[in-house]
């Protein structure tokens, strides 16, 4: 009985593996009591990715900070996989990265470092290790820099690598190319097209064209 | 990795703050130099009578470790806070009350710890009874711990407000009151030559409910302030 109960599960896992769903349902949010945007629904599957778009100050770190499930939304619910993100937190947590608008990262650490305390904060299932995560993101030289002697672009090159290692199916990113130079911008747009590609949802904030080749796009304006 | 993944978050959220704890060394001395500039200020305001000092001094002692563990309860979520490593900690999969509790420890074995390491250097220079020393040491022990705990609870409701540190001592200060009340107590029975385990039980009591209590409180209070 038990067995058959632990073999649903486990087939169940690899089910959801193969085809996550996040779907948000009429979220409103409210802040400093200013409505800053209600009514916004969306599904994302396996494979696709999310642009959110907007003037500043319109919500769209709000709209992330609700997804993470940092912040409640006024209305609305946001769901994984059929389940309101606010009633599994901790399967969410495994499933879900997120690299917001500061880069949660010390600046005393050198970036290994920092990438030790981020792996310690996840349970270890095989994400890539924290030297390879820095060398997909071409920083590997960097590993043993304190993240003080770093330029901003490089921090956040270091607080982007933080997703590879985590082995997360869903991406939250809060502007990930700010300060970061041409060349990283493409290795970004690479390694999130290589996500979207294996399976990977992205929900990303920016003002750069994202369109992938051949990765199923959504875009959300605010206005 | 063959670690239990609880463990290892524990010890390496404490490891993390020991280290900033030790490198960020002014954060560190501040709290202590100020405590010493209370404690040894007494003496000049007071004068040399010795009798008087060693009369007052368990109760200027223990205002005076309040006071600083206040002051240095402020480092605690709040660097974390503004560079998002807490908001992080926060979406970690591992329960909150686990990495709170890890910054409960390391807050103690950086502030607690020195405080009771320099109270009983200044209680030896002020000439306190052997009995005393005794009972002061065992109320430091049990007491610390609890200005830890109990802080954290409230700095977690507090972080990141401007204006906070007004707020944090209203909160805490009420809250220290019983642990100030035992532990001078006992101090000044010890110094008559009464016994003073009533006063211990009472102090252990209120530690072991801060332990189980305050790091779900800090966890919570987390929570609300980034809800």
């Amino acid at each position: 009985m038990d067995l058959a109960a632990s073999e649903t599960n486990i087939f169940m896992n690899k089910e959801s593996r193969v085809n996550n769903l996040l779907v948000v349902r009429s979220l409103s949010c409210v802040r400093n009591e200013q409505l800053l945007f209600e009514e916004i629904s969306f599904k994302l599957s396996s494979g696709e990715v999310l642009q959110i778009e907007g003037a500043n100050g319109s919500g769209k770190t709000s709209l992330l900070r609700i997804l993470c499930g940092l912040a409640l939304p006024e209305e609305g619910k946001v769901s994984w996989n059929n389940q309101d993100i606010q009633n599994i937190r901790s399967q969410y947590a495994q499933d879900m990265h997120y690299v917001g608008h500061t880069n949660g990262i010390k600046a005393e650490l050198t970036s290994v470092e920092n990438l030790v305390v981020a792996q310690s904060l996840t349970i270890p299932r095989g994400g890539c290790s924290c030297e390879d995560a820095l060398a997909q993101l071409e920083i590997e030289e960097l590993a043993d820099v304190p993240v003080r002697k770093l330029s901003s672009g490089q921090r956040r090159r270091v607080a982007l690598s933080r997703l590879l290692i985590s082995e997360a199916r869903l991406w939250l990113m809060d502007e990930p190319f700010t300060s970061l130079d041409d060349s990283s911008r493409l290795l970004v747009k690479k390694i999130i097209e290589t996500h979207a590609k294996t399976g990977g949802l992205a929900v990303i904030v920016t003002h750069d064209p994202l369109e992938l080749p051949g990765v199923p796009f959504k875009k959300i304006t605010f206005n | 990795m063959h670690t239990n993944p609880l463990y290892n978050v524990f010890t390496t959220i404490l490891k993390r703050d020991l280290f900033f704890g030790i490198r960020r060394s002014g954060e560190l001395v501040n709290p202590l130099i100020f405590f010493l500039i209370v404690v040894t200020m007494f003496p000049f305001a007071l004068g040399t009578e010795s009798a008087l000092l060693r009369d007052i001094y368990p109760g200027v002692i223990w205002v005076a470790a309040l006071l600083s563990v206040t002051m240095s309860l402020d480092r605690m979520f709040n660097s974390d806070y503004e560079d998002g490593t807490l908001e992080q900690m926060l979406l970690s999969q591992h329960p909150t009350t686990f990495i709170a509790m890890a910054k409960i420890v390391a807050h103690w074995l950086l502030t607690g710890v020195p405080l009771i390491v320099a109270s009983m250097f200044l209680g030896l220079i002020f000439g306190l009874s052997y009995e005393s020393l005794q009972a002061m040491l065992v109320t430091l022990l049990l007491g610390t711990p609890v200005l830890s705990l109990v802080g954290s609870a409230a700095m977690a409701l507090t972080v990141g407000l401007r204006g906070g540190g007004m707020l944090l001592s209203l909160i805490i200060l009420p809250l220290y009151i019983p642990l100030l009340i035992f532990s001078v107590a006992a101090v000044s029975n010890a110094s008559q030559g009464l016994g003073f385990a009533g006063e211990i039980y009472f102090i252990s009591a209120i530690l072991v409910l801060s332990i189980t209590l305050a790091p779900f409180a800090t966890a919570l209070s987390l929570r609300i302030r980034f809800g």
